[in-house]
């Protein structure tokens, strides 16, 4: 029972990043209509990002766990202005070209100086160690990563749908030209949204690290499980995204424990019963 | 994805008439050239593959990004017929063309229940099950792939372990594959395609089932992709794991883009470049990565139409 309730919570971290990851791709395409699928690469640089601050400024976890985001965040706000702007009105397949030929240049990059090895990062003092829970050992840092994974993803939610910066941001998802009769920036909102999305992969990127150490291309494989995550889940509805990303987590941690063959497969062949059964997703609306 | 496409006038069909003539006697000719014909082979069985993904992206509007399944599938098949059932070169390339329709059956009908940017993903997330499957079955040998595939005599006549007649059975191959595309761009079945990547309620409301002509383009799209990974084994002599990784994937979407999505001869050209940057810039590492997406970049920023779609668009040809 113990190796079943260790798996669970690997899944539920997986999860924890496949749903930030997920709902930054909701987020992003809403808005730009684009699949970024420089995603994966962005999700890297936050976990370089952290790697950076503490080996050359000392800065530590709580400080990256901010700067982090903010800093990657602005970096694909750069490209955002400098080269996403350029695709509006074009075939959204443009944009998945575009973004992939960005995740070769930054992993190529990241990959010719730091090599294919992995940088290990400390977990920060205060969460080192664990407690028990009578039916399991919890470590702490992993307990705080799912619990902080979900803090953000519901905050996120409320922002988007709750918040009057949202409903303008809902707004010119719907219908951009009239938001801007309104007198609404929207060029700009376009900008910062593609920030956040990226900024909330940096953040998944920064938590990966003390787990999954600091590697040039972490993010190449999971980016594509978070595209099946999100042809499950649909993109329509950002709270769709954020539980489909857990409950998938899960089902892959289950399944390293009844069938450790089928791991790295389930979510594809999920996916694929998906695709069979209800083609437009379990929550998105029809393309 | 070019809405310049010129409808196949007379005089179109005559341009590319002639350029085809150019290429074949051009690849006839390449022996005498003193060009290094592996480095030639190479590049013709990846322009067979462009081409075969080209049929879909450039005439249905389906971008897949995941042919380099198909690629892996027709390459482990025939090397694991030919080495350990010992099938003669034609019959291994046959059941290795027959595993990959059969494969392409399968995946289409599970990827045309989406269209345009759900397409793609769900042909990567398909190719990434592909890939893991192939990492664990036996028959693949894993990170090692099959290695040391003897090439045989092509219908117990052509010795295709001599270079030049290996040479011109790949032209061959190369050409019979060509024509078949060219073919069905230019039948019915390839202008209902056309309309489907134009607008596909106004051909449903027309009363073509779409979705049977998607499928049939992704199967033939498949199987031709999944030929050139065939015929790829006899000039390799090898079938690995890269061939059906992501990277592969992304490979066979920058030749076209780089020729020309779209383009009936674009694909070819693109492939040609793409193998000869990697053949010049294999001792730069990892910079080659990063090159290929500067490419990929460049190409969806200032060039779209690609090599070939610029050339036609400036003399208002169809190439």
């Amino acid at each position: 029972m113990q190796a079943l309730y260790a798996q669970l919570l690997v899944g539920l971290i997986n999860g924890s990043f496949y749903a930030l990851l997920s709902l930054g791709l909701a987020v992003i395409f809403g808005m730009l209509n684009i699949i970024n699928f420089a995603h994966g690469a962005l999700y890297m640089m936050g976990a370089f990002c952290a790697y950076f601050l503490l080996n050359i400024w000392g800065i530590g976890y709580w400080w990256a766990l901010i700067l982090a985001p903010i800093a990657v965040g602005i970096f694909g706000m750069v490209l955002e202005r400098t080269m996403l702007q350029w695709l509006a009105g074009l075939d959204h397949l443009y944009g998945l070209l575009l973004t992939f030929g960005l995740a070769l240049i930054i992993q190529g990059i990241f990959q010719n100086y730091f090599g294919s090895s992995g940088l290990p990062y400390a977990i920060p003092d205060e969460l080192k160690g664990g407690m028990n829970l009578g039916f399991m050992f919890l470590p702490i840092y992993r307990g705080w990563v799912v619990v902080f994974s979900l803090v953000v993803c519901l905050a996120t939610w409320y922002l988007i749908e709750r918040t009057r910066l949202g409903a303008y941001l809902r707004a010119a998802t719907e219908n951009p030209t009239l938001v801007r009769a309104f007198g609404i920036n929207v060029p700009r909102m376009i900008t910062l949204t593609y920030g956040l999305g990226v900024g909330l992969a940096a953040l998944a990127g920064v938590l990966s690290a003390p787990i999954n150490q600091v590697r040039p291309l972490m993010g190449e494989n999971i980016i594509i499980v978070v595209f099946a995550v999100v042809v499950i889940g649909g993109m329509g509805s950002i709270m769709g995204s954020i539980i489909t990303g857990f409950a998938l987590g899960v089902i892959e941690g289950l399944t390293k424990y009844f069938y450790p063959e089928a791991s790295n497969t389930v979510v594809f062949v999920l996916m694929v019963l998906v695709l069979l059964v209800k083609p437009t997703g379990l929550t998105g609306r029809a393309a | 994805m070019t809405d310049d496409t010129l409808p196949a006038t007379p005089r179109v069909i005559r341009d590319e008439m002639i350029a085809f003539a150019v290429m074949t006697v051009l690849l006839l000719l390449v022996p005498l050239t003193g060009l290094y014909p592996f480095f030639v082979m190479q590049g013709l069985c990846f322009a067979l593959l462009a081409c075969a993904f080209n049929l879909l992206i450039g005439y249905g509007g389906l971008l897949s990004f995941g042919h380099a399944m198909f690629l892996g599938t027709g390459g482990y098949v025939t090397a694991h017929a030919v080495k350990v059932w010992g099938a003669p070169p034609e019959l291994g390339i046959l059941i290795g063309l027959a595993a990959s329709a059969g494969l392409g059956i399968i995946t289409g009908i599970v990827a045309i229940r989406r269209q345009g940017i759900y397409f793609a993903m769900i042909t990567l997330a398909l190719s990434q099950l592909i890939y893991f499957i192939y990492l664990q079955a036996p028959f693949t040998h894993g990170e090692d792939g099959i290695q040391g595939i003897p090439q045989g005599r092509m219908l117990g006549i052509f010795d295709l372990s001599k270079p030049m007649v290996l040479y011109y059975v790949i032209v061959a191959g190369f050409l019979f594959g060509f024509l078949v595309i060219f073919r069905a761009i230019n039948s019915p079945f390839g202008e209902v395609l056309k309309s489907i990547r134009e607008n596909e309620q106004r051909a449903i409301s027309l009363g073509y089932k779409t979705d049977q002509y998607k499928l049939l383009a992704f199967i033939l799209s498949g199987a031709l992709a999944g030929f050139a990974g065939s015929l790829k084994v006899f000039v390799v002599q090898n079938a690995s794991l890269s061939d059906v990784e992501v990277g592969m994937s992304g490979l066979i979407v920058l030749m076209t883009l780089v020729g020309g999505l779209g383009t009936v001869f674009g694909p070819v050209i693109g492939a040609f470049i793409i193998v000869a940057t990697q053949q010049y810039l294999a001792g730069f590492g990892s910079w080659v990565t990063v090159i290929q997406g500067s490419i990929f970049v460049a190409c969806v920023l200032t060039f779209r139409r690609g090599i070939v779609g610029e050339m036609a668009h400036l003399f208002r040809r169809s190439l």
